[in-house]
């Protein structure tokens, strides 16, 4: 018998365990996941903590009950991957031994990377959204909080869901409508990059939105540290902005387990040849979702076109096939406006964001880069899609793992 | 669109920046350089190649990775480039700007 192992059970690990125990069976293959964590958090949904739209019971789910029953769910930690060996050490001190690995151990913020942001402000007014304590923590504060300078902060480029930070100043603006106090905060977008938005079409289709939503926007903001003391943040070329609600983006690393293992590179990302998404140094290793150092977006919709693709892959390997080099970093985004309105967004390695239709062309529903109503309705169905048929690994109807120039206005 | 920088035709995206990186050679980037008031030194020299290392491996470039790079910390990183160092660098490197996903 052979053992195909992977290692965590998010978005991406979930969907290659449903993708693959129909094709690697028993007696022939052991399909084994290991997770050391109880629940399945729906990640996008941490967005929509803050605001009270969702409630912790719509985002999480156990880890179990979207594990096939022929694959075996280990809830362990992982001490260490031993590549050379082809095996995994366990904290407990037991062993794995694999013939193909697949490495699914995703992202997480890293407040520590910067100094002060994990200080005596931490959750009393310096914040974080990237993960459900934070989310809550936000929640609370904002709740009753009755004014002043919010500052929704990037730390630095690559995080998972770029846009999740501008939905999140958007959705802000909406929530403070609501509360009959705009007019008693100032929203401030501080990003790294050069802009809000950095590609053409989507800087010309969307800047006005900042403008009338009268959100300031403070790019090339590179922070070098938080000043607790004074509520500031402070970048390397000296630059001071002021809040009293930070929420911020720290940076983003993979797993620890690569420092460990020695196989990742200095923010933990496991080196992945971006198109077929085999590991660069071990041929029987394969990465998937975020834990990869892949130029796409860190999203659940690429390790959902991801799973397609490297379900096939892992499949030609087990027949000693070459691979095919087929994914191309197509990723499909809503992006949350605010007022019940949202936007799609669909694109790859090489072509960015444009307006059209999806998944028809010319016929849509869904309108890309575009505000709609109809956008909005499809992010909030997305939830149950998720929950039933993405994680489960059913192929979505008309939605195709490499994106489809058609319908698209390029120029 | 095109642009004529020293004696040489070179394809620009609006914002400046090359889009055809094999049109880049040391000239453009001196050219590049002096548009943005910089006379390049070695320094400045060595952080462009690691620059343009990087972008071939196709590692997504910030501050704090080029100040950990070993070639430069961000300090002097800020001394060579003044305001927006990444923004400016990667410009003369001939290399896009880094960019979002939108």
């Amino acid at each position: 018998m052979k053992n195909l192992v992977i290692l965590g059970a998010g978005t991406a690990g979930t969907m290659m365990a449903n993708h693959l125990h129909h094709e690697l069976k028993q007696p022939d293959w052991q399909i084994t996941i290991v997770d050391e964590r109880e629940e399945h958090h729906y990640q996008p949904g941490y967005l929509f903590l803050p605001f009270d739209i969702y409630t912790p019971d719509d985002i999480i789910k156990t880890i179990e009950e979207f594990i096939p029953k022929d694959v075996t769910l280990l809830k362990r930690k992982i001490e260490r991957i031993v590549p050379n060996e082809n095996k995994i050490q366990l904290k407990d001190g037991a062993e794995l031994n694999y013939d193909i690995l697949i490495v699914a151990t995703g992202a997480k913020i890293a407040p520590e990377e910067t100094e002060g942001m994990k200080g005596e402000e931490w959750q009393k007014s310096v914040f974080d959204f990237y993960t459900f304590e934070g989310a809550l923590a936000l929640r609370n504060k904002l709740r009753d909080w009755e004014g002043g300078k919010l500052v929704v902060h990037i730390t630095e480029m690559p995080i998972k869901c770029p846009v999740a930070p501008l939905e999140f100043a958007f959705l802000a603006d909406s929530f403070f409508k609501h509360k009959h106090m705009r007019d008693k905060v100032e929203i401030t977008y501080v990003t790294p990059l050069s802009g809000a938005f950095t590609k053409p079409k989507a800087t010309e289709a969307l800047e006005h939105l900042l403008h009338e939503k009268g959100i300031k926007i403070e790019s090339d903001f590179a922070i070098e540290h938080v000043d607790n003391e004074s509520k500031t943040i402070v970048d390397y070329g000296g630059r001071e902005i002021q809040f009293d609600i930070l929420v911020t983006v720290p940076t983003n690393k993979g797993d620890e387990l690569m420092e460990r293992s020695g196989m990742g590179d200095d923010l933990n990302y496991v080196p992945t040849h971006k198109s077929t998404l085999q590991s660069k140094n071990f041929a029987n290793v394969f990465v998937i979702g975020d834990a990869s150092n892949i130029p796409a977006s860190k999203a659940g919709s690429v390790a959902h076109f991801e799973a397609e693709i490297l379900t096939e892959n892992i499949l030609r390997y087990v027949k000693a096939e070459p691979l095919k080099e087929e994914f191309d970093g197509h990723a499909n985004c809503f992006i949350e406006t605010g007022g019940g309105k949202a936007l799609l967004i669909d694109f790859n390695y090489t072509h960015e964001p444009v307006e059209g239709s999806f998944p028809f062309a010319g016929i849509g529903p869904l309108r890309l880069l575009k505000e709609s109503r109809m956008n909005h309705m499809g992010k909030l169905a997305f939830r149950w899609i998720y929950w039933n048929v993405l994680l489960k690994g059913t192929h979505i109807p008309f939605v195709s793992a490499t994106m489809s120039e058609s319908g698209k206005h390029y120029n | 669109m095109e642009k004529t920088i020293a004696g040489k035709i070179i394809t620009v995206n609006e914002e400046g920046y090359l889009t055809d990186f094999s049109q880049w050679d040391e000239n453009v980037g001196t050219e590049l350089a002096s548009e943005a008031n910089i006379d390049l030194t070695p320094r400045h020299w060595e952080v462009l190649k690691y620059l343009q290392k990087e972008q071939q491996n196709q590692v997504a470039l910030s501050i704090r990775r080029v100040g950990k790079s070993g070639v430069v910390d961000i300090k002097e990183f800020y001394s060579l480039f003044p305001n927006a160092p990444l923004k400016t660098s990667t410009k003369i490197a001939g290399i896009p700007k880094p960019a979002s996903c939108i």
